[in-house]
């Protein structure tokens, strides 16, 4: 897993950034106001591929696919396809030929990756309009239409963090 | 008695350094004193700005309205308003410095209007003590200044992908690449005051715009050059630029440099964003893709002759252009006009430094002979920019991200220039 292959030279890159660094802030005046718990979760967001960041709740595949239609397949066509705006499911297996179609299920490392982007990011027009359940919900359905959950699956943190995608292993640490 | 100044220095007429220089070489070569706009010679000499008092002062100033240079391409997701981006207009400016109103611009989800006394940095994870920042407060912490190029990682990515060489103008191929003086607060101030816990390896960062727009840093570097920036160019951050403030990463791809900054979270690990996974990424003939690929590598681009910026009566001409490099500074900048047969050296310009433009310039003498003009850049670290052939070959078509290929400009008899592969 990616994760691991890259975090030794990481480590080392910190120990050295973190000691000249630290050293020192003259004049820096330490005016950060105390963040609370409570002003922290009304804005977290970040989901990690660990699923570290999930929140409470679930969705079906069956619950999604009335979601999408709803609230997605305007801009994303029907079934995930065909839109005006970027095919969200279909490809899988033609990353390495001429005609790459790189989408969610494709493409995608991590399936916490849709969970983190719907719910930061989704409806374009209303980002940050849906439940929690919505979203796990509306991921549900994508990935089931190209198989990657089955078409009963009912998706929460602990399912959602154990999916495995299609492209799991299609990258690597660049130069 | 032979003008050396005439003699060329390569191939189809590239000439020594100083011929732009020699005033009486111009006349003497036909390029020929320029026409006056009739206008200037109206009522007898007094034109008529000078025939009664001119406007009063304003409190912000703006272009003349006989400049009409703005940005280009323009391109929203179909739908959508303010998610697409705008590019500089290159072949219209001069010098190293973009002016604020002409920095590039690669919007999510749109231009969000932030009230800045409402605007809190929060900082939180792997901390001691998790904080959040006013920009009241932002502004009493000791700044630095960073005069830094910011370039989209997708710039010139067309040239890259399109078999043929797509009939487009320089901003539009390689505008989404600007040059400000940014001035910030040291992030690694600010990750000491919230101090870090053992572990602590990647700072996940969060915009205030509507996609929450959000990348991964590595630690190493929020550590070393990075700032959250609050003024560009001497003021104020411009909205489209982060207003008001902005991360700023000097040499890495410019979607990392997160704009309307909000909340920076420690980890120990990448958070695997969208924009870090399913864009930004390299994908390579066998279907792997590079991930985390930060820093620019060494380019550079002619901004002058290239497409509509043509060329007229023969005579000598300054080609001119731009060069950049993530990875150290311009060392050495090389044009050809004879599609890379021959090359000479240009004059560069700026105050440069490392993750600095440079402006390049080189004198050609044109007497209506058919050329291709190239440029090629060299850094500090001793890496010369490829050409598209070599980018091709290593990684594909589809790599799309961080192409820094030479551009080639392919000039006719009649003057035209168009992009060209040849």
């Amino acid at each position: 897993m990616f994760k691991r292959a890259v975090s030794p030279c990481l480590a080392g890159l910190l120990l050295a950034g973190a000691a000249s660094a630290l050293a020192a802030a003259p004049g820096a005046p330490g005016l950060g106001a105390p963040l609370t718990p409570e002003v922290l979760a009304g804005i977290e967001l970040t989901v990690l591929p660990t699923g570290e960041g999930l929140p409470v709740g679930r969705g079906s595949v069956a619950q999604g696919a009335a979601l999408y239609q709803q609230h997605c397949q305007a801009c994303h066509g029907a079934e995930g396809q065909g839109g005006m705006n970027g095919d969200l499911v279909g490809g899988v297996g033609s990353l390495a030929t001429a005609t790459p179609k790189k989408t969610v299920t494709s493409y995608w490392p991590y399936a916490t990756i849709a969970f983190d982007y719907i719910r930061r990011a989704m409806p374009y027009t209303a980002p940050g309009s849906l439940s929690a359940d919505e979203v796990y919900a509306i991921v549900a359905y994508l990935l089931s239409r190209d198989g990657v959950v089955p078409k009963d699956a009912v998706l929460d943190a602990e399912a959602l963090a154990a999916v495995k995608m299609p492209n799991a292993e299609g990258f690597y640490p660049g130069e | 008695m032979e003008d050396k100044t005439l003699v060329p220095v390569a191939g189809n007429g590239l000439l020594p350094l100083g011929a732009l220089n020699r005033r009486q070489l111009l006349t003497g070569l036909g390029a020929g004193a320029l026409a006056l706009p009739s206008a200037a010679l109206a009522a007898g000499g007094r034109p008529s700005w000078m025939q009664g008092a001119g406007a009063g002062m304003r409190g912000y100033g703006t272009p003349s309205p006989a400049e009409t240079v703005g940005r280009v391409a323009i391109a929203s997701q179909p739908g959508t308003t303010g998610s697409g981006a705008s590019r500089t207009p290159l072949a219209a400016l001069e010098g190293t410095i973009t002016p604020s109103g002409l920095h590039f611009e690669r919007h999510h989800s749109g231009v969000p209007t932030i009230d800045p006394a409402a605007h809190r940095l929060h900082i939180h994870g792997l901390v001691e003590k998790p904080l959040a920042f006013s920009l009241e407060a932002l502004d009493r912490y000791p700044l630095v200044t960073q005069l830094r190029f910011l370039e989209c990682s997708g710039n010139s990515a067309v040239n890259l992908a399109a078999p043929e060489a797509p009939d487009l103008d320089v901003a539009t191929l390689h505008g989404l690449v600007s040059q400000s003086e940014w001035v910030g607060v040291p992030l690694s101030v600010l990750l000491e005051e919230a101090g870090l816990k053992p572990g602590a390896a990647w700072v996940i960062a969060e915009g205030a715009d509507a996609a929450a727009m959000s990348r991964s840093v590595p630690l190493a570097k929020a550590l070393d050059d990075a700032i959250v920036a609050l003024y560009q160019n001497g003021e104020r951050l411009r909205p489209e630029n982060g207003y008001p403030m902005r991360l700023f990463l000097p040499n890495y791809e410019g979607n990392m440099s997160v704009k309307w900054l909000r909340r920076l979270k420690v980890t120990d690990q990448p958070a695997m964003t969208k924009d870090e996974t399913s864009k930004y990424t390299e994908l390579m003939p066998d279907g792997r893709a590079a991930q985390f690929t930060f820093t620019m590598g060494v380019k550079s681009v002619i901004t002058r002759p290239s497409k509509g910026y043509g060329l007229g009566a023969h005579g000598i001409y300054p080609i001119t252009g731009l060069a950049w490099s993530g990875r150290g500074e311009i060392r050495r900048v090389e044009v050809s006009a004879d599609g890379g047969r021959s090359w000479a050296d240009a004059a560069l310009e700026g105050p440069g430094g490392p993750g600095a433009m440079v402006r390049f310039r080189m004198p050609w003498h044109w007497q209506g002979q058919p050329a291709t003009l190239v440029s090629r850049a060299t850094d500090s670290t001793g890496a010369r920019q490829p050409t598209r052939e070599m980018l091709v070959q290593a990684r594909g078509p589809q790599s799309l991200y961080h192409y820094n290929g030479q551009q080639r400009w392919q000039v006719s008899t009649a003057g035209d220039v168009r992009n060209s592969y040849v």
